[in-house]
């Protein structure tokens, strides 16, 4: 049996002799094919001895249960790594970042405790997926609607506490949430907000309670357990519409994300945008990129106007932008008319006017919809990746203007040629708006089960990091294979937020028993190991 | 000498680095002033400015001004409820109310209204005393 | 002179020697008189022994200042007291929490470092105002609004770590959610920028809120981790249009179904602007409508006849209050909604919401002046101007003498409970804060209604008068405690205070024995351990006076 790391096997053995009394025997983890399921499936340390493994998993299924294992935890000093509902694919999955953790899998932890469709919000526990909170308000024909991310077996409280996106208005999965309950490090439980004055009765309605607003401490981090979160949801809407500008030319791009800006910050498109562009995903644009994406700019590629002639000849827009209108059916046509006479100062600027939706819609309609702006989970983004073994996100925010995405285009386009990286092998995505006022270049690298290929990737990845940093571009979120590389990047005045985060963590989480290395916070104990 | 040359710019480099990017230090200072435009002085008299700065955002004419509409529930015609049309007021007078405060009007720092700018309010609001 | 507490008079004039290096002698107040323009003008302890006072005050200009003035009062162990305009009348104005604090006062610090208008933020220093971020942006023709509470002199960095709201779209409205990146000393002289400000040389300080890691910001709201020397916000673009309608509802029940109807209509956000809620029979003003009440130019008093079933009625309801208001077509509740955007979707929004409310039998609508914007300035000033982000100071009609009010008060404190956002809690609140003003002697008025300042809850914003009277200053201060108690028992807290109250109220905040202010406290002895920083600040105690307090 594995040993976690500084832990001798006989207060393990002890220690997992209390967590099978605590939960019972059939909810602690210990043999290898068992605690097996919890690799990241998409490990880029595939066969390699790198690969963080866990040394066994634990899945309390109450909160009395979670502090007792906590409790343990502590007394042992045993690290433990925290999931929802364990499905971070793409960002370390299910496992530890420090090899021989134990898993605390919260995924039995699943009761929607609440849903209330007239204050319009939801409590749940870290084990309620996306699906699952669906399937509930769908049983009971509550009018409301949830966020979802791409992937939709996700946990809500997983996906806001890694601060992961969704589509609709109420897009920013952290910022919507309300209201949360953490087990800490000393096994005691916290309830924040409005929640920590007893029989509450506005924990969902009102986030901040009085004093410090702490919880944004709980989020990509390792001070807490999380074991309740509430959400806002949006009332179901009247009706939606979607609608779609094309522009011709390569400097239309700075216009077209200014009065996008303006249409998004006054509230009139809601929900996630895209760029994206009809051009440079042509077979001759790619063709005359080496066959690699057009979107990126690497020396030797072809030229602006090498690619606009390609536009004009077949008829390409440069650049499009498909944005989401929520509201009643008259209101959305009216702000869609309204966005269409702001682009139409963007010279040959054309329209796609997208269907107008009257809701609520017919249950039976369901696949005809566009499911993601519309709240519906659904793993369909799976189909959507290239021939691989998984992926990685690597995840830049760059401001959100049409300079920054020039900008963006050259600089990791001279990064990926100064790393040697084939054309092909050139990733690059185009920049989404998931966060008001910024874009995110939501990279996926395949990975594959193969050694040279995932070293060579995860040292490209380093490279882009570190390309990105020295354009004063961080990323918002990272693979647990890279949160130092990335923790270090954020390096103001000596690496002083770290600095301050680690001041918290000894004063929270002084054994450093919780999620050891997360986001780069070391305990610590382990600390000098690691700088 | 090229060498020390140099070296004043890597020290430069370095004090400019530890502050971070300098454009995020720089920016306007912004005089203070409680009012929704830039007032000038041109054609006024000495402490003009400085009253429509600190004092006319609630002493000055027209809606939403609750230091006039107080006075004018005070003296109900008896005095100007404009406090820059009165002629009866007095330099020690007016820095007590400033320094002191009354009713819901409170006292100011010297952060907010400076003795300087304190005499100059003075001044014009005593400009009609004849005594 | 004032010594802090726990100082000897030489360290302390050492300390002040230290101060006048480091900011210049002008700039730190010993004289009695300079350091009494730090007390809170409307104190409800004027003239007793625990009125709130400074013992000096340090006026910074810039953030290595800053640093040079923490070093020292870590230097010496002395508890200072930032302040950023020092405005906060109602919550303690700018008077220290611990008697014999040093004041640090950063209204000198008043540069904007930038507007950007593209991506719509500011980033300012704490002595920027609201009318001095206004103005900067009018000046340079910038189409960008700023949420402003109702006191344009307050700082928007002040503002948003107290958690103060204002007008415009909801997610601007929320002044701490609307901040993006801080510049913070710690106690230690450190300075921390957050989320992206960590990258050096970020290009996203003021594009993307949380940065990478533990998202820290929230830590320096309401308390006493560091002093915040930058802030970022997001300002509103200038709408095309502003339209607004009101909902008139006739029967005391309706008001139930009005405020699910106007949730559902804020949620989605078919009208994205304040609710704000009144009673033409009650004659409670909507907050746009008191300045215009107070002047003088609202509906006339009631006749004898409405007067008396006013005067008769439980709560502001009776049978015969209802029929007698029927009869004459006034209604019960009134709603005023406003919409920001093109003129065409506001219409649009507005209509779909009469059908809406055309579920309350009898609703009756007006549709109020709308605007094309920018406003002539003829219209600024006629409007309810914090709706269009101009700033004033109009508010101050509150307790100030007028023509409706012969007896001005000497300022206020508020009394601030969240409630949940229904009709049956405006109800019940009424209910239970009228018994209880009753039962502790206090004027309350016959119904209260609620403002709208945040989505999806409710705030109920009592003033309680502040006098020059002694023994009716403490019997308001042990009034507004105990409404403290009765609304925690019917679990409803408050969301901001003053110095006077923060003990108090943060006892109501005992989940698990306490554990959050436990929480709070283990932060606090990590990141400042010498407890210099506005010790007792939301009722944290730097460990050495903690005992003292419980």
């Amino acid at each position: 049996m594995r040993v976690p790391p500084g832990v001798t096997p006989q207060d393990f053995s002890d220690a997992i002799k209390q967590w099978q009394e605590a939960l019972g025997k059939h909810w602690v983890f210990t043999s290898e094919e068992d605690v097996d399921l919890y690799r990241d499936s998409y490990s880029p340390f595939w066969h390699e001895d790198l690969e963080p493994i866990p040394a066994a998993a634990v899945a309390p299924d109450r909160l009395e249960q979670v502090q007792a294992v906590v409790r343990i935890a502590n007394t042992y000093k045993i690290p433990l790594w925290t999931i929802s509902t364990g499905k971070n694919l793409g960002y370390g999955g299910s496992a530890p970042l420090l090899s021989g953790s134990v898993v605390l899998d919260l995924k039995r932890m699943d009761r929607v405790l609440e849903v209330n469709d007239k204050n319009h919000y939801a409590l749940v526990e870290p084990g309620v997926s996306y699906f699952d909170l669906y399937r509930y308000i769908q049983d009971r024909k509550l009018k409301v609607w949830i966020d979802v991310p791409d992937p939709g077996w996700g946990s809500l409280i997983g996906n806001a506490l890694d601060r992961g996106g969704g589509y609709t208005p109420l897009r920013d999965h952290f910022d919507a949430h309300c209201g949360m309950e953490v087990v800490l490090a000393s096994g005691e439980v916290v309830r924040t907000g409005m929640g920590a004055l007893p029989g509450s009765q506005t924990w969902q309605q009102y986030r901040y309670g009085f004093g410090p607003y702490v919880d944004g401490i709980f989020s990509q981090s390792n001070f807490g357990v999380v074991t309740k979160m509430g959400f806002w949801l949006l009332p179901e809407p009247a009706g939606f519409k979607s609608g779609t500008v094309m522009v011709q030319r390569h400097d239309d791009l700075v216009p077209l994300i200014e009065t996008l800006n303006y249409l998004m910050n006054s509230n009139l498109v809601q929900g996630t945008t895209t760029i994206g562009s009809p051009l440079l995903m042509s077979r001759a644009a790619r063709s005359a990129s080496g066959g690699g994406s057009a979107l990126v700019m690497s020396p030797g590629g072809p030229s602006i106007e090498a690619l606009e002639k390609i536009g004009r000849d077949q008829n390409l827009p440069y650049w499009n932008c498909e944005m989401s209108f929520y509201g009643p059916p008259k209101v959305v046509e009216a702000e869609w008319e309204y966005a269409k006479e702001k682009y139409s100062a963007i010279p040959e600027a054309r329209f796609v006017d997208g269907e107008t939706y009257k809701l609520p819609f017919d249950p039976n309609d369901v696949d005809k919809l566009p499911k993601r702006q519309f709240g519906i989970p659904s793993l369909t983004v799976f189909g959507m990746m290239g021939r691989s073994e998984g992926h990685m996100w690597f995840s830049p925010i760059i401001p959100m203007t049409g300079e920054a995405v020039f900008q963006a285009q050259e600089v990791f386009g001279q990064a990926y040629h100064d790393m040697g990286v084939p054309a092909i092998g050139q990733i690059f995505v185009f920049p989404s708006s998931f966060f008001p006022r910024s874009f995110v270049i939501l990279c996926g690298f395949p990975i594959y089960h193969d050694v040279e290929k995932n070293q060579r990737s995860r040292q490209v990845f380093k490279g882009l990091v570190k390309a990105a940093a020295e354009h004063g571009w961080g990323e918002y979120r990272t693979h647990t294979a890279f949160m130092d590389t990335v923790s270090d990047v954020y390096s103001y005045n000596n690496h002083s937020l770290r600095r301050f985060h680690e001041t918290i963590k000894d004063a929270v989480d002084p054994n450093g028993i919780l999620s050891p290395g997360r986001c780069g916070v070391w305990p610590k104990r382990m600390r000098k190991a690691q700088s | 000498m090229k060498h020390t040359g140099l070296l004043w710019v890597i020290a430069l480099a370095a004090i400019l680095a530890a502050h971070g990017s300098a454009a995020q230090d720089q920016g306007v200072r912004i005089p203070s002033s409680w009012t929704t435009t830039t007032v000038s002085g041109q054609g006024q008299p000495a402490g003009y400015v400085e009253y429509q700065k600190y004092c006319s955002a609630c002493h000055g004419p027209g809606a939403g001004r609750p230091g006039t509409a107080a006075l004018e529930a005070k003296y109900k015609g008896a005095e100007p409820a404009l406090l820059d049309q009165r002629t009866d007021l007095t330099p020690e007078l007016v820095k007590t109310y400033v320094r002191n405060g009354i009713s819901v009007m409170p006292f100011f720092r010297k952060t907010e209204i400076s003795d300087a700018e304190l005499e100059a309010i003075a001044r014009y609001l005593t400009r009609n005393n004849k005594r | 002179m004032k010594v802090p507490p726990g100082l000897s008079p030489s360290d302390f004039a050492r300390a002040i020697s230290a101060f006048e290096l480091a900011v210049g002698k002008q700039w730190v107040f010993t004289a009695e008189e300079d350091v009494a323009l730090y007390r809170d003008p409307y104190s409800p302890f004027l003239g007793e022994p625990d009125e709130l006072v400074a013992s000096a005050a340090v006026a910074p200009d810039g953030v290595e200042q800053v640093q040079k003035v923490v070093r020292i009062a870590n230097q010496y162990k002395i508890p200072i007291y930032p302040v950023s305009t020092g405005k906060n009348l109602g919550y303690g104005g700018s008077a220290p929490v611990l008697s014999g604090s040093v004041v640090l006062d950063l209204k000198r610090m008043n540069r904007v470092i930038e507007v950007n208008e593209e991506n719509a933020y500011a980033l300012v220093e704490p002595g920027v105002s609201y009318f001095d971020l206004y103005r900067y942006i009018q000046e340079k023709g910038l189409k960008l609004w700023v949420d402003v509470p109702d006191p344009g002199w307050g700082s928007p960095i002040g503002n948003a770590l107290d958690r103060g709201g204002g007008y415009l779209m909801a997610q601007f409205r929320n002044h701490f959610d609307s901040h993006c990146g801080m510049e913070v000393v710690l106690a230690n002289g450190d300075i921390l920028r957050t989320g992206m400000g960590a990258m050096p040389g970020a290009q996203t300080w003021q594009n993307y809120k949380s940065g990478f890691g533990p998202w820290v910001d929230g830590i320096f709201s309401q308390s006493n981790f560091g002093v915040v020397t930058k802030m970022g916000f997001w300002l509103m673009p200038e709408p095309d249009a502003y339209l607004s309608g009101t909902v008139y509802a006739a029967k005391h029940a309706d008001l139930i179904l009005l405020v699910k109807i106007l949730n559902y209509l804020e949620n989605t956000r078919v009208t994205n602007g304040m609710p704000d809620l009144g009673s033409p029979l009650l004659g409670i003003p909507m907050i746009s409508e008191i300045d215009v009440w107070n002047r003088g130019e609202g509906p006339p008093p009631p006749g004898p006849e409405l007067a008396s079933l006013l005067a008769k009625s439980e709560g502001g309801y009776s049978a015969e209050l209802e029929q007698y208001a029927l009869a004459h077509g006034i209604s019960y509740w009134s709603c005023k909604l406003s919409f920001y955007g093109p003129t065409k979707a506001n219409q649009a929004n507005w209509e779909f919401a009469k059908e809406k409310f055309s579920a309350i039998a009898g609703a009756k609508f007006v549709d109020n002046e709308s605007f094309k914007l920018p406003l002539t300035p003829e219209q600024c000033e006629r409007v309810h101007k914090p709706q269009f982000g101009i700033p004033s100071l109009t508010m101050f009609s509150i307790g100030a003498r007028s023509r409706t009010n012969p007896d001005p008060t000497n300022g206020h404190m508020w009394f601030s409970p969240i409630i949940p956002r229904t009709g049956e809690a405006i109800f019940e609140a009424n209910r239970v804060f009228s018994q209880a003003a009753k039962k502790y002697g206090i004027p309350a008025l016959a119904f209260s209604l609620p403002s709208c300042y945040w989505e999806r809850a409710f705030i109920f914003i009592f003033a309680f008068p502040v006098t020059r009277d002694v023994a009716t200053n403490q019997k308001n201060r042990a009034a507004f405690r105990a409404l403290v108690q009765t609304a925690a028992e019917h679990g409803w807290g408050e969301y901001r205070t003053a110095p006077a109250y923060q003990d108090v109220i943060m006892n109501t905040y005992s989940y698990n024995d306490h554990s959050l202010l436990r929480f709070h406290e283990t932060l606090k002895d990590a990141v400042d351990p010498s407890g210099i920083l506005s010790a007792g600040r939301y009722g944290i105690w730097p460990r050495h006076l903690r005992k003292t307090q419980a």
